[in-house]
């Protein structure tokens, strides 16, 4: 029963950070229709700085704040200099463009503070079965998560995003400048991806530290429903407490092909995720 | 119905090209290469060696080239052995075996390297091995503890380089049993051979004792739920068969659940520096109560080198002075050193092997057991076996980080051997005085 | 998006051909032709560069295999690898467990397990769309090679399995590689022969139908579902033979080597070469061999400090990835076609208008 409790109470933490990640993708696939491959690289090199600073200044929250704001500069230049030239082009150019991004910065990263480990420390105490630093990931993730919809329904800056997204054409003609709501997105996007990597990545950080996360964010958003923020959230929750009982009744290796398995499951019976829509729309 | 009589043509000229009998494996053959000295001139000698430089595997991993580099460097500018210089090159092959084969070959066919010395890795290095035979290329100081590195008749040419896991696992077992007789064990190990391995050796001694056995995978750094299956087992003593990452991670994950086990950790993870460094900003956050000596402190583990710490050891101080003027931005860690020995090792045997090496003159340096240095263990070099370090020393990390030896060295084979104490002399660098004539 | 299965230089000759030969025997004569320039190159080369030949080759394979998958019918796939992690296997296992079956018997089975396996994903990826099936062809590739670790004793864990493949025949005298690089290249361009003339025909028309619309194609009486399946079955057919080969050069069949980076450089190969194009394939096929190799070498020459020489050559290939699609949007195929328009415009000029 304990041991019950244990996984639980750990599945729920690294769901957490899956669920934020995954809604980083979101965010960027609601605004202009591309899955991000380059999210987790973005992510990594904000943590990256936010070590850094944290190392020079010894405050983790100034580092923190750092990494958030770089994030954001990251996210937008991205938008600007790579993805917006290619927006007529298939999704296949710009998957393959974000791979490449992801492999540029990761060995950038590797590059500057080398590809060894690095100790990069918690917010908070991480002892304790369900600690202060698990309630604290838990907590911001839902909070942001919480954000991220009420600016998307209830704000006109949300509304625009949406305009701006699914009918950019109708959008332009009331108004809306399409293009910075695209960037928008995108630099808020990434702000939650940093977010993500800052929790994910303790306790080391090197340069492929956030890959296996970056694959669970997908299928979390894949099973949530790309498009769907909400079941997003609620996919990285079930992922991450369904893949704890396996690793901890079925052994470790067992935890990508149960992910695997998840997905397959899932999409056959929805084939746009448990809460996505049925059809999805072409922009 | 004639086209198709087109396609059927050129395939069977594919069936005639490839229809000569079963494709599968059948022994004999073997290898004869005529001694050659390929990679020597009149004053290099050029070596390749293939280390995971980038990808998942690379952290923990990517700086022991850097060590041999530095020591090379320190040869080369001293000189070189008999006049020749060491040209080091190192591939990488990020772990992963389909480029193992790729750059090995590279090494062999397009820079004809006169050997390759210390290719890292089990899941790598075993997909060239059988090449290297039988191309009768050295394949000198393998770095993995695997048993299948001695293997005097089917690879001739290769030979290990650190304690194998079996060995060792043995040391680790005999110890256990005498020291905590009747507390309950479990085992964490890494689940591929480096776990298999080390049980064979474990099972030996403290079988009974043992009530829990959990197995992590490389690629899964959520180590919590198979700490909480120790924990639930009551395992007093955790064997940990990891990687410094690893170990590392479970002494984090340990600390997360309120479990305070006594662990031992075998020398592939017991790296006190290496931990320390992965372990120290937890000290600032967690205010007092977690710093990295205190995670630290007590831990018991293996090894068969001296331990960087040890700054009285010539051999570490010899050391220090190379890294300390080729490298010195580098932390001096037991993983920098365990490079910086073996590329001194091969230095020994090369000098060894006379004024004119050849392949197969280095063989035969490597084999007569002549080579002693920096361990605290002998090689098991001989003409039978191509075993490397045959036996380690246990030592507790103390309050400082600093270590204690508290069982000296000992050696043992990797079958159902006794276990003796070494009790062997150690040359200094003096004595080997390498670079002297 | 044109498939073009005949070299530039000899498109006048071929169009002319194409009245008075059949394809299926135009196609073998061309691959006929291939095979002896294949084998001409191997005589004049080394044998590192032999290996780096029979690496395009299997590379080759796969890459074609994703480009009618991804190209043709528009279903991307991030997770081919896994097509290949199994044909290696099962040549592996042959080679282990049946070592009297011929290797070209090896090599047939390596490529109907990738082709069942392809049958299986494709039934469950042919209701997907754009990025459900990326985000369901990467957890192929992540889950799939993690079944090595739960079959240890079979599948020999993490370390995987490694061998020796027999296929010399003892009187001939030819250096091991070279045999190999041509057996690895034969396979694949039997394998071509048969791809192309699919891709040209009915099928290929029937895919290129659902992929630019695929009710009009179901209005059009073509079984979108059963296209979109046989178009998986088809590029696992060739992934697992590209694994299979794989396995027969390089004697190994190991989780480590089947990592998502080799699906995805699978995919970036497609799109380097050019989208679309077998001629693309063969182009991506040699990028992902020689960009990794130059760009080592550069790292090499530069003596930069090891972290930075250690991270160039992923550096580079990132950079390559972004400036090939922002500049040459269909590829390295796609530029060779631009070249040679602006060749030609000057000699067009005479004879009549520019039509495009």
């Amino acid at each position: 029963m304990q041991e019950f409790l244990d996984l639980t109470l750990g599945g729920i933490s690294a769901g957490a950070v899956y669920a934020a990640l995954g809604l980083a993708l979101v965010i960027i696939y609601r605004a202009t229709r591309v899955v991000n491959f380059a999210q987790p690289a973005l992510a990594l090199i904000s943590t990256y700085l936010a070590y850094s600073v944290t190392k020079a200044t010894g405050s983790y929250w100034l580092g923190f704040a750092v990494a958030i704001v770089a994030g954001t500069v990251l996210g937008v230049a991205t938008e600007r200099l790579l993805i917006r030239p290619l927006r007529h082009r298939s999704e296949l150019s710009s998957i393959i463009v974000t791979l490449g991004l992801l492999l540029v910065l990761q060995a950038i990263a590797g590059m500057i503070w080398s590809n060894e480990p690095l100790a990069f420390p918690y917010a908070f105490d991480f002892r304790g079965r369900f600690s202060a630093n698990d309630l604290f990931v838990v907590l911001i993730v839902l909070a942001i998560a919480g954000l991220v919809l009420v600016v998307f329904k209830y704000t006109p800056l949300g509304l625009r995003m949406r305009a701006a997204a699914f009918a950019p054409d109708v959008a332009r003609t009331l108004g809306v400048r399409v293009g910075l709501m695209l960037t928008v997105g995108w630099g808020l996007a990434a702000a939650v991806g940093s977010l993500a990597g800052l929790l994910a990545t303790p306790p080391f950080l090197f340069p492929n530290v956030l890959d296996g996360v970056f694959v669970y964010a997908l299928t979390a958003a894949v099973l949530g429903g790309l498009d769907n923020p909400l079941g997003t959230i609620a996919g990285g929750f079930v992922l991450g407490v369904g893949l704890s009982y396996v690793s901890g009744y079925f052994g470790p290796e067992m935890v990508t092909i149960a992910a695997l398995a998840i997905l397959v499951v899932v999409l056959i019976v929805r084939p746009s995720g448990l809460f996505g829509r049925a059809k999805v729309r072409r922009v | 119905m004639r086209l198709t009589r087109y396609g059927a043509g050129f395939v069977a000229l594919a069936l005639a090209l490839t229809a000569c009998g079963g494709a599968g494996e059948s022994d004999g053959g073997g290898q004869q290469a005529a001694d050659s000295a390929v990679g020597i001139t009149k004053d290099t000698v050029t070596i390749g060696t293939h280390q995971p430089l980038t990808g998942p595997a690379a952290p923990g991993y990517s700086k022991i080239s850097v060590g041999a580099r530095a020591v090379f460097q320190a040869i080369n500018d001293g000189g070189g052995i008999n006049g020749r210089k060491i040209d080091y090159k190192v591939e990488d092959d990020g772990y992963n075996p389909t480029k193992t084969v790729e750059v090995v070959k590279k090494l062999v066919l397009q820079d004809k390297v006169f050997a390759i010395v210390g290719g890292l890795g089990t899941p790598t290095h075993s997909k060239v091995v059988d090449y290297l035979n039988t191309e009768g290329v050295p394949d000198l100081l393998v770095s993995s503890g695997a048993l299948a590195w001695d293997n005097p008749q089917k690879a001739p040419m290769t030979f290990g380089y650190q304690v194998d896991y079996t060995r060792e696992g043995k040391i680790q077992g005999k110890y256990i049993k005498d020291t905590f007789a009747g507390k309950k064990i479990g085992y964490f190990t890494q689940n591929d051979d480096v776990g298999r391995d080390t049980q064979a050796g474990l099972d030996q001694f403290v079988k009974d004792q043992t009530v829990v056995r959990q197995g992590y995978d490389s690629a899964n750094t959520d180590v919590t739920p198979q700490l909480s299956a120790l924990k639930t087992a009551g395992a007093e003593v955790v064997v940990c068969e990891c990687i410094p990452a690893f170990t590392a991670l479970a002494i984090l994950a340990a600390a997360k659940i309120g479990y305070k086990p006594q662990f031992v950790v075998s020398s592939i993870g017991a790296d006190p520096a290496t931990l320390s460094g992965l372990l120290q900003d937890f000290a600032k956050r967690g205010g007092a109560s977690v710093s990295s000596a205190q995670l630290l402190s007590g831990l018991i583990g293996t090894g068969y080198l001296p331990d960087v710490a040890q700054t009285s050891d010539p051999w570490v101080a010899y050391f220090k002075g190379i890294h300390d003027k080729y490298i010195p931005k580098e932390p001096l860690t037991n993983t920098l050193f365990y490079g910086m020995v073996q590329a001194y090792t091969f230095a020994q045997a090369l000098k060894a092997a006379g004024p004119d090496p050849t392949r197969q003159k280095i063989v035969d340096a490597m084999s007569s057991g002549a080579l002693k240095g920096p361990g605290l263990t002998p090689f098991g070099f001989s003409k039978d076996s191509h075993s490397g370090y045959t036996g380690a020393y246990v030592f507790k990390i103390n309050p400082d980080t600093t270590t204690t030896v508290i069982q000296p060295p000992s050696v043992t084979d990797r079958g159902t051997g006794a276990i003796t104490a070494y009790t062997g002399e150690r040359a200094t660098p003096e004595q080997v005085n390498l670079l002297g004539k | 998006m044109t498939v073009r299965t005949s070299l530039p230089e000899t498109r006048v000759e071929t169009a002319a051909k194409k009245r008075t030969l059949p394809p299926l025997l135009r196609h073998t004569l061309f691959a006929l032709a291939a095979f002896a320039a294949v084998v001409l190159l191997t005589l004049v080369t080394d044998e590192f560069t032999n290996l780096r030949l029979a690496t395009i080759g299997y590379y080759l394979i796969a890459v074609a295999g994703l480009t009618l998958l991804t190209g043709l019918t528009g279903q991307v796939s991030l997770g081919h690898g896994a097509f290949m992690f199994i044909g290696a296997y099962t040549v592996a296992l042959l080679v282990k467990h049946v070592p009297s079956f011929p290797l070209w018997a090896d090599l047939l089975l390596a490529s109907a397990a990738g082709g069942l396996a392809g049958l299986l994903a494709g039934a469950a990826a042919a209701r997907l769309r754009g990025p459900y099936l990326a985000g369901a062809t990467l957890a192929l590739a992540v889950g799939l090679p993690a079944l090595t670790r739960r079959f240890q004793d079979f599948l020999g864990g993490s370390n995987g399995l490694s061998f020796t493949v027999h296929s010399r025949p003892s009187g001939v005298a030819v250096p091991e590689l070279r045999w190999q690089t041509w057996i690895v290249w034969l396979s694949v361009l039997i394998a071509l022969v048969l791809v192309v003339n699919v891709v040209r025909g009915r099928l290929g028309r029937d895919f290129r139908a659902v992929r630019d619309d695929e009710v009009a194609a179901s209005l059009s009486g073509i079984a979108v579902g059963r296209t979109k399946i046989l178009a998986f079955l088809i590029s696992a057919v060739c992934g697992g033979l590209a694994g299979g080969l794989q396995a027969f050069l390089l004697g190994t069949a190991a989780p480590g080597s089947f990592t998502p980076a080799l699906s995805l450089s699978l995919l970036a190969a497609v799109v380097l070469g050019g989208l679309g194009s077998l001629w693309g394939a063969l182009w991506g096929a040699v990028a992902l061999v020689y960009f990794q190799a130059w760009s080592e070498d550069l790292a090499d020459v530069l003596h930069l400090n090891t972290d930075v020489a250690n991270n160039l050559p992923l550096a580079v290939y990132g950079v390559i990835l972004i400036v090939v699609v922002l500049a040459f949007p269909r590829g390295i195929q796609g530029g060779f076609q631009k070249l040679r328009g602006l060749l030609r415009r000057p000699a067009e000029k005479k004879e009549n208008h520019e039509t495009h």
